[in-house]
């Protein structure tokens, strides 16, 4: 069976099984709302100041809010079947639109940070690998369990504190200069400037669960007897940990690393608001705080979608990663 | 023959046991020497410390290990590591867990002929074909890009020979080759090794616990208790005429070489007792189980005596008088 | 965080087969003898190994760096209403001092003026009490999950391992913004909207956990003598469970003060009460000239979770030697 034909099977089982929890999540998003006090005609009708209990019955009726739970529940399945994820009475906008100009800024913040979190998370683990035991593996450890316990938002105020008001290198938020006319890779430069931070302080968390995980895996893949093999042709340990021992110890590093995506995604939500990045983190913390109970649901639901979307991301990347995945 | 391997005095040690202790012995070129023993002998330790692959916590405490001229034990790493899968090689005891899974068969082979013969790319994956074709693999094109999960156990195996002749070794370490194939394929794995020594004329180092195994294949035989040589014999003599207590023992308690005897006419005898601590040994270690013990056996270990035409044995028991084995043609017969 | 989720991959393969070897070793004609029998050696060997498993833990280097400091923390936690008796959210002195500028505030005041230390102080007692009772909480209900859908097996296992995979997916910071933000803010609220966004893990591991030991010989044994399921259940399969459960739970004791740090931060904790991340969240406006205050409250923070996680890691160590090797 060819690679691409395996995958193809792996895809489609993934999907399938995915179903019933897309339902499931569905349902316990909008019986969340249900739970909700007071309903965003409230909120509205608090704000204008002046509402009167006709004009707040004339908001209900014009966003839906007095039907019957069970109609309500049927429009807004309805309305997730044309992909509309309902309109936002605080904002005037349809909750897709809200959602959409903000989803890039937040998955471009993910990838960097979880691209930085692997990227850190295996070179350390291979690190202390190698050296197991001895004092490079310690310091590091020590380290990682230091960055396993420092919360985000607290080290994203403390290298702003650091990079930009003590060293004034880096911005302190935001994801560009305002009004810039630059183009190209300056433009490229700019933006990296405003992402290093926020990038940063979400990663270090995972940078910490990558490397131990890499550890962990790596001392249980040099023990393989494949490695000894390996060792009997006369390969390098270079070649040996490269070409025998990573590949194998990466494949429980990938399991792992789709788990967090929904920890990232929660990460990113503090995160966004310490530095101020426009992206969805960021629009669910205003959602709550203006009681925008159908943006907050939208935003609960996408994110959940973005979370299986990436399990069934890991899900090929083993089954391409591992060949004996087609046989389970 | 010229000696290819010549081992004098191997200690090996750890921390606080030394599982192997004063082994001495040599392998000719082109030739099949079995090293026979229970599992704690030694004898896989002695195999790894030829590779100079023992686990980070053994080290050869004394003695030296001399492959054509060369004494492996103080050359330094690099040049070891070009060596191994060059000119000594081995196959391990487990066929199913020997190979990387997530790598194709095709391009752990390959990896080995790049290594160490320099080859191209192209060049590699015709000469893995080739291999394949060697020893014996079905569909050997379709093989190459096929994953070790979906072969057999022997043809695993198959897959370890080839990559450990692909470039051509002078002498071929087998640690228990055929321990977890299925009996019907075990003859066809160590047919496949005689055939392959004979052609390539590389020497064996055969690995084993099985007698049968030994009496088949072997040229020359050496017996190991708790890291000892104790006896060393071409296979007839020894089977026909066994003269260490524990060569006695071993092959009483081996039907196979009794295909005459039934089980329900005779007992199968064995070895009262269990291999001994190797941590704690100041005379024989076989002492705890030997029915022809003498008071000297319990401090002072026997000399290695020659006892006949490539004979020795060490044993107090044993004099070198006795020592005088019927023809090969009686041995022949018997077997 | 860690701990959780690495157990919980290690342990999925174990949960997807079926040990099917482990019971047939013992014919049924001779269960109750061995029970006989075993339970009393058992019993005798256990006690000792319990022993040398508290020595262990004692003499474990992670074990007692986090255990002293927790115990620094937990000290402070019950000295606040002493050393501090009025109301930490009070103005008591002049606003934004600077800490060591007057030696009655040694940690400071804020922009109102209220003291710095007072507030650590109080602090510790919201962060730990939350910790603990969320844990607790997402504990209790993440055993009775996992141990039904681990024990019952069928479709009551299939329709439950459905719901965690649920509560998995959905990503469980932003659920938990959400449960506070529809339930009000108030310590109450918090500390159950935290243990029903973290009992998932635990349900995970016990559910494994269970459907390996509910084929071993001693409860097979226990079945065949008669015992009902919840005496089976409590006494022979729970306290083998037990080790993974324990060092599941502190780490979740961090995580629980972590997010419930992060929630007041965001402004979603409890109005009423002084907490180190709501004080981070005042103090984060004043960055530029006054940065004592959002630093010293989370060098607290990360020394309290510090002190978890060490615990944590110790207790791997001992408890769980399959992963604790070679560290």
């Amino acid at each position: 069976m060819s690679t691409m034909t395996r995958l193809a099977k792996v895809l489609r089982r993934t999907t399938l099984q995915a179903v019933p929890t897309v339902i499931g999540i569905v349902i316990l998003n909008f019986l969340l709302l249900q739970l909700a006090p007071g309903d965003a005609a409230d909120v509205l009708a608090g704000e204008s100041g002046s509402a009167t209990m006709e004009t707040v019955a004339a908001l209900r009726a014009r966003f839906g809010l007095d039907q019957p739970v069970l109609v309500q529940l049927i429009a807004y399945l309805d309305n997730l079947a044309h992909f509309s994820l309902g309109f936002s009475p605080r904002y005037n906008l349809p909750v897709s639109d809200i959602i959409a100009q903000r989803l890039p800024g937040t998955v471009i913040l993910m990838l960097t940070a979880l691209a930085l979190a692997l990227a850190f998370g295996i070179t350390l683990g291979t690190v202390m690998a190698t050296y197991a035991g001895r004092w490079p593996d310690r310091l590091i450890s020590v380290g990682i369990t230091l960055f396993y316990s420092i919360p985000g938002f607290w080290i994203g105020l403390m290298l702003i504190l650091l990079f930009s008001v003590k060293l004034g290198w880096l911005p302190s938020g935001g994801s560009g200069t305002i009004g810039t006319t630059v183009s190209g890779f300056a433009l490229v430069i700019d933006r990296a400037r405003y992402m290093v931070l926020p990038a940063l302080s979400l990663a270090l968390f995972y940078i910490a669960i990558y490397s131990r995980l890499t550890r962990a895996a790596m001392l249980d893949a040099q023990t393989q007897d494949y490695v000894r093999t390996a060792a009997a042709k006369g390969l390098s340990p270079f070649a040996i940990t490269f070409g025998h021992v990573l590949r194998n110890a990466l494949l429980p590093v990938t399991t792992v690393a789709g788990m967090h995506l929904g920890g990232l995604l929660g990460g990113a939500v503090v995160v966004e608001t310490v530095y101020s990045w426009p992206g969805l983190g960021r629009l669910a913390f205003e959602a709550v705080m203006s009681r925008d109970f159908s943006v907050l649901l939208g935003i609960l639901l996408l994110s959940s979608l973005l979370v299986i979307i990436a399990n069934v991301t890991v899900d090929l990347v083993q089954a391409w990663l591992d060949p004996r995945i087609e046989t389970r | 023959m010229a000696t290819l391997l010549d081992i004098q005095g191997l200690t090996i040690s750890f921390p606080n046991a030394t599982p192997v202790k004063d082994l001495s012995f040599q392998v000719a070129e082109a030739e099949t020497l079995a090293i026979v023993g229970e599992s704690g002998s030694g004898k896989s330790l002695t195999a790894l410390a030829l590779m100079r692959l023992l686990p980070k916590t053994a080290d050869i405490t004394d003695g030296s290990i001399r492959f054509a001229g060369e004494d492996l034990v103080n050359i330094p790493e690099p040049a070891m590591r070009e060596r191994r899968g060059r000119d000594i090689a081995m196959i391990f005891q487990e066929p199913m867990t020997s190979l990387n899974p997530v790598l194709t068969i095709g391009r752990q082979i390959v990896e080995v002929l790049r290594l160490h013969r320099g080859l191209t790319r192209a060049q590699a994956r015709r000469e893995a074909r080739d291999l394949l074709d060697l020893v014996r693999i079905p569909d050997p094109d379709r093989c190459l890009d096929d994953y070790p999960h979906r072969l057999s156990g022997g043809m695993r195996q198959r897959v370890m020979i080839a990559i450990a002749v692909a470039c051509r070794p002078k002498l071929l370490i087998a640690d228990e080759p055929t321990t977890a194939l299925d009996v019907t394929i075990q003859a066809q794995v160590l047919e496949l090794l005689d055939r392959l020594r004979r052609e390539l004329s590389l020497a064996l180092l055969l690995i084993t616990h099985d007698l049968g195994v030994v009496g088949q294949w072997a040229d020359r035989v050496v017996v190991m208790y708790a890291g000892r040589k104790v006896e060393e014999a071409p296979p007839e003599p020894l089977f026909n005429d066994p003269l260490h207590p524990y060569t006695q023992g071993l092959l009483a308690a081996s039907p196979r070489l009794h295909d005459d005897l039934h089980y329900r006419d005779s007992r199968l005898s064995e070895i009262p007792g269990s291999i001994s601590s190797a941590v704690k040994e100041k005379g024989c270690p076989f002492v705890p189980r030997c029915p022809q013990r003498r008071d000297v056996c319990r401090t002072v270990f026997p000399d290695t005596t020659m006892a006949g035409l490539g004979r020795s044995v060490a044993c107090h028991a044993v004099t070198p008088t006795i020592a005088t084995g019927p023809s090969l043609h009686d041995a022949a017969v018997r077997l | 965080m860690l701990q959780i989720n690495t157990r919980t991959t290690l342990l999925q393969p174990e949960a997807d087969t079926q040990p099917i070897a482990v019971s047939a070793e013992v014919s049924p004609s001779s269960w109750p003898n061995l029970h006989a029998a075993d339970t009393h050696v058992v019993s005798a060997t256990s006690h000792n190994i319990r022993r040398l498993t508290v020595l262990r833990l004692l003499r474990n280097p992670s074990v007692a760096a986090g255990g002293a400091l927790l115990s620094l923390i937990i000290i402070a936690a019950a000295l606040a209403p002493f050393l501090y008796p009025g109301d930490p959210l009070s103005m008591v002195a002049r606003p934004l001092l600077w800490p060591g500028q007057n030696a009655a505030f040694p940690f400071g005041t804020d922009s109102l003026g209220r003291d710095v230390a007072a507030g650590l102080f109080h602090g510790a007692r919201v962060s730990l009490l939350i910790g603990v009772v969320a844990t607790s909480i997402g504990v209790s209900v993440g055993i009775l999950v996992g141990a039904t859908a681990g024990y019952r097996g069928g479709w009551i296992d299939d329709v439950l391992v459905r719901v965690i995979e649920l509560f998995q997916t959905v990503p469980s910071f932003i659920l938990l913004v959400v449960l506070v933000a529809i339930a009000q803010p108030s310590i109450l609220t918090v500390t159950w909207a935290i243990g029903l966004v973290t009992w998932p893990t635990i349900a995970r591991l016990v559910r494994a956990e269970f459907r390996v030991l509910r084929e071993k010989d001693f409860v097979m044994a226990a079945r065949s003598l008669g015992f009902g399921h919840g005496r089976i259940v409590i006494r022979e399969i729970l306290p083998n469970a037990l080790p993974a459960i324990i060092v599941t739970a502190s780490v979740m004791v961090a995580t629980a003060i972590l997010m419930e740090a992060a929630l007041s931060f965001l402004g979603l904790g409890d109005p009423n009460v002084v907490s180190w991340g709501s004080m981070i969240g005042s103090g984060r406006e004043l960055i530029r000239t006054a940065w004592y205050l959002t630093a010293l409250p989370g060098v607290v923070i990360v020394l309290t979770v510090l002190a978890l996680n060490l615990i944590g890691d110790g207790l791997t160590d001992v408890l769980n030697p399959r992963t604790g090797v070679e560290r």
